[in-house]
């Protein structure tokens, strides 16, 4: 064994030291530790997906002395260690992007605990991502959501407070209901180990034993992280959530959180169930329909929206859709575009929320959209920054919601009864995002009077005001240029990520 | 028939004051005492009407029940269908559970070789008298690794929200959680004191017995935490937040919890490394039964249990005082 292959077990293990550690530093120095570790972490994985390229072959490793049924193991493949490079440095780029909006709206007693949030939260999804182990999976999705529920309420005012409270039970609700399939799984099968799941499911698929119990088992599964990942029409916490928490929270809420939820979602779809059994249970057609619907009702929602920060949050219960939809179509191609939308709407989710920001701080901290008139030219980088994000929401080619747009139609294609139903819903889905998103961007750019902007006091932000913001928001659209121009290797990395997968 | 006995001559009697204690206006040994028998709740008339003014017009104004044709049919259909919901979901999850194998035979799918070596080698292989003991912190110690960041991350978050900085004015301040907290301070009680001073060593000494004997018998870290952490709350309400302070502030929560999480981590990073690259652990398992045996598992029961007394504690404070 080669020493690059501990790295996945080291990078769990540090993020999940360094989160004891915040607790009893003090803010400042809990920043620089987590920033170092985030970026540690994303080296490792780099070091981790580039071995896994090499070898061609995934490995499993052993946590501690006995074997696999017996004990812990995680699992290494493309797709696991490409997702941990990615999430790493979305969320190093979230983490810079609001140091200043933590420094103002966070107690200052109270930031390292944020960071103790943050370390763990990170902890939890690479945890989410390697696992083999559907009991793992619960404990770390439990971390997950108690921290999200912290990096919520720790800007404390009136409406993170209800946001915080709505998210816990609905997502408490979800982990409930996760439970209770793992629980059925587990007594049909005496396993908790993904593959061994897997084999034992294949037999009592072929031989008929059990079929209402599995049935049930997966649709609480599917259920269960639906609610978690804000699926129409589970989606009623996530405005507020998303919307009045501080920015690099929203951020990371709204690009990570809930797509760990989807990921396992779909290591379960593959590598516990098995996706021959996931497309004969008709469970795909049930999450076909509400993807779509939450494709159309969460952009009507964010059209009627007049909050910035909380159009950005309904658009994310549209993109949850479409990865929805794709899992839906349940062809391989289908669950590979979800896949690349996953990453792709981190990207571009993230961006906007930074780039609001930097908007709204040109507009004396107003989230209405009429302070915004004229953003564009009072802070330019997160004019373009926007802009750039809205392209890409809206599917314009050189940007990343243009590819994995084109991935969900080529997908549509393959499956026949589908087709229509999905490319009639990738339209008009497209034509509302263009409609929300496009107003603001005009918006943003409709040149105002100087009296005007003079009598409402709002200044003009250069870009070496707020330095890592601007690093961040840069790094984030080219970020978003790289995944819409050079698709193609990230594409056929995901694809033979997923034949390892199964 | 009974005598009608003059006032000064009842009071002496015995069933005078037998009557006077179970009133609970007057304690044998402290004399005459201030306590009255709490009174039913009673709301005011006013703050009723109020309140009841105050629920229509929210669903007058803000809803606008009347002239919401919307608002009264959601509220309609979500009655029914929440109903509706729950019978579907209860008759599913019936339906499912009565498909499942049946309870207690031996050819169900969940008695095969995985549970069966825990059963046969178990002793063996982890050194643990208690089977189960064996299995959370050796077979799958990364999943119990993860539960106790759990717990340390529930207090954290109950940190975020309750516990109180610096000098805030009003409310939310120092001076209102302090005035406020005098309800729940001890007036000296010397019943509560004393039978705290009895009680509280034994709770201490009985929590680190399961503690410590986790990996011979019936117990461990979570239990026997939770056992220490009672016996400190127990102390708190008897003796006031002066005399915990002196040895249990939120500063040695902090501090003690990251040990015991980083010697956790550390235990187990080793033990992970080793298993792994498949070297030969360093750690001896020891005789089974004896009090220093089976590896690691003293160590982690010992790490667990301290950060359960130290989250178990910090509740109770945070929801009390929220601050300590």
């Amino acid at each position: 064994m080669q020493f690059v292959q501990n790295f996945p077990f080291i990078t769990i293990i540090l993020s999940l030291f360094s989160g004891p550690l915040s607790s009893i530093l003090d803010g400042k120095k809990a920043k620089k530790i987590n920033l170092a570790v985030i970026t540690v972490i994303a080296l490792m994985s780099c070091a981790v997906l580039g071995f896994v390229i090499r070898s061609g072959a995934p490995y499993v490793y052993m946590m501690g002395h006995f074997p696999a049924p017996w004990g812990n193991e995680i699992r290494v493949g493309v797709l696991e260690a490409s997702m941990a490079v990615i999430f790493c440095i979305i969320m190093l780029l979230c983490m810079l992007g609001g140091v200043y909006e933590r420094e103002e709206e966070l107690e200052e007693t109270k930031q390292n605990l944020y960071y103790v949030m943050v370390n763990l939260l990170l902890c939890s999804l690479l945890a989410l991502i390697y696992t083999n182990d559907l009991f793992t999976a619960y404990v770390f999705v439990e971390i997950n959501t108690i921290s999200a529920c912290g990096l919520i309420m720790i800007r404390q005012n009136g409406r993170t407070l209800e946001a915080a409270t709505r998210y816990m039970i609905m997502s408490l609700l979800g982990s409930g209901l996760l439970l209770l399939g793992i629980c059925f799984l587990y007594d049909l099968t005496g396993h908790l180990l993904m593959s061994n799941i897997q084999e034992q499911v294949a037999i009592l698929h072929q031989t008929g034993m059990y079929n209402i119990p599995l049935l049930v088992s997966l649709g609480l599964m599917s259920v269960g992280l639906a609610i978690k990942s804000a699926l129409f029409p589970f989606h009623s916490w996530l405005p507020d959530a998303y919307g009045y928490s501080t920015l690099s929270s929203a951020a990371i809420l709204s690009s990570l959180v809930s797509k760990g939820y989807i990921f396992l979602l779909a290591k379960i779809f593959y590598r516990v169930v098995g996706f021959d059994m996931v497309r004969d249970s008709k469970v795909v057609n049930v999450l076909f329909v509400f993807g779509i619907a939450g494709m159309i009702m969460g952009s009507v929602s964010a059209i009627q929206e007049n909050n910035i920060r909380r159009m950005i949050a309904y658009s994310s219960v549209a993109q949850i859709g479409y990865i929805y939809m794709g899992f839906g179509l349940g062809t391989t191609a289908g669950v590979i575009a979800s896949i690349y939308h996953i990453v792709s709407h981190a990207a571009t989710k993230s961006l906007l929320f930074v780039a609001a920001s930097g908007i709204t701080d040109a507009s004396g901290d107003s989230t209405r959209f009429q302070d915004l008139t004229g953003a564009g030219y009072r802070n330019k980088l997160a004019g373009v920054a926007f802009t750039v994000g809205s392209l890409s929401m809206v599917g314009i080619p050189m940007f990343s919601g243009f590819i994995s747009k084109l991935l969900f139609a080529q997908a549509g294609m393959e499956s026949s009864h589908k087709l229509l139903l999905t490319l009639i819903a990738l339209a008009i889905s497209t034509i509302l995002n263009a409609l929300y998103f496009m107003k603001t961007v005009i918006r943003i750019y409709t040149p105002v009077s100087r009296a005007a902007i003079r009598k409402k006091g709002f200044r003009n932000i250069t870009m070496k005001e707020n330095k890592q913001k601007s690093a961040a928001l840069v790094c984030f659209i080219i970020l978003n240029l790289i995944l819409g121009l050079c698709s193609e290797p990230i594409i056929a990395l995901f694809r033979s990520g997923l034949e390892m997968f199964s | 028939m009974s005598k009608k006995v003059p006032k000064e001559h009842y009071e002496n009697t015995l069933s005078h004051r037998l009557k006077q204690w179970l009133d609970g206006t007057k304690d044998p040994f402290l004399d005459t005492v201030e306590m009255k028998p709490q009174k039913t709740f009673k709301e005011d008339r006013r703050t009723l009407v109020k309140r009841k003014e105050e629920e229509k017009r929210l669903l007058e104004r803000i809803y606008d029940i009347r002239h919401n044709p919307e608002m009264r049919v959601f509220r309609r259909a979500y009655n029914v269908f929440s109903v509706l919901f729950c019978l579907f979901l209860v008759s599913m999850l019936l339906i499912a559970v009565s498909h499942l194998p049946s309870f207690g035979n031996a050819s169900n799918p969940v008695n095969n070789e995985v549970a069966g070596r825990y059963i046969e080698s178990g002793l063996q292989e982890t050194g643990a008298v208690n089977i189960v003991t064996g299995m959370i912190l050796d077979y799958r110690a990364f999943d119990t690794l993860g539960e106790s960041h759990v717990l340390f991350i529930a207090t954290c978050t109950v940190l975020i929200l309750l516990r109180i900085d610096g000098d805030k004015k009003g409310r939310s301040g120092m001076g209102y959680a302090m005035e406020n907290d005098r309800i729940h301070e001890p007036k000296n009680d010397i019943i509560l004191q004393t039978v705290a001073r009895i009680l509280v060593p034994p709770i201490f000494i009985f929590g680190i017995y399961i503690i410590l004997g986790g990996h011979l018998g019936p117990g461990g870290g979570f239990s026997g935490g939770a056992v220490i952490g009672a016996g400190l709350i127990l102390y708190l309400n008897a003796f006031g937040f002066e005399k915990t302070e002196r040895f249990f502030t939120q500063k040695t929560y902090r501090r003690t919890s990251f040990c015991a999480l980083a010697c956790y981590a550390l235990a187990k990073s080793y033990s992970f490394y080793t298993g792994a690259n498949h070297i030969e652990s360093m750690i001896p398992l020891g005789t089974p039964g004896a009090i220093l045996s089976s590896g690691l598992i003293l160590i982690l029961n010992i790490c667990v249990g301290i950060v359960v007394a130290g989250t178990m504690y910090t509740f109770y404070v945070m929801f009390r005082k929220g601050a300590y």
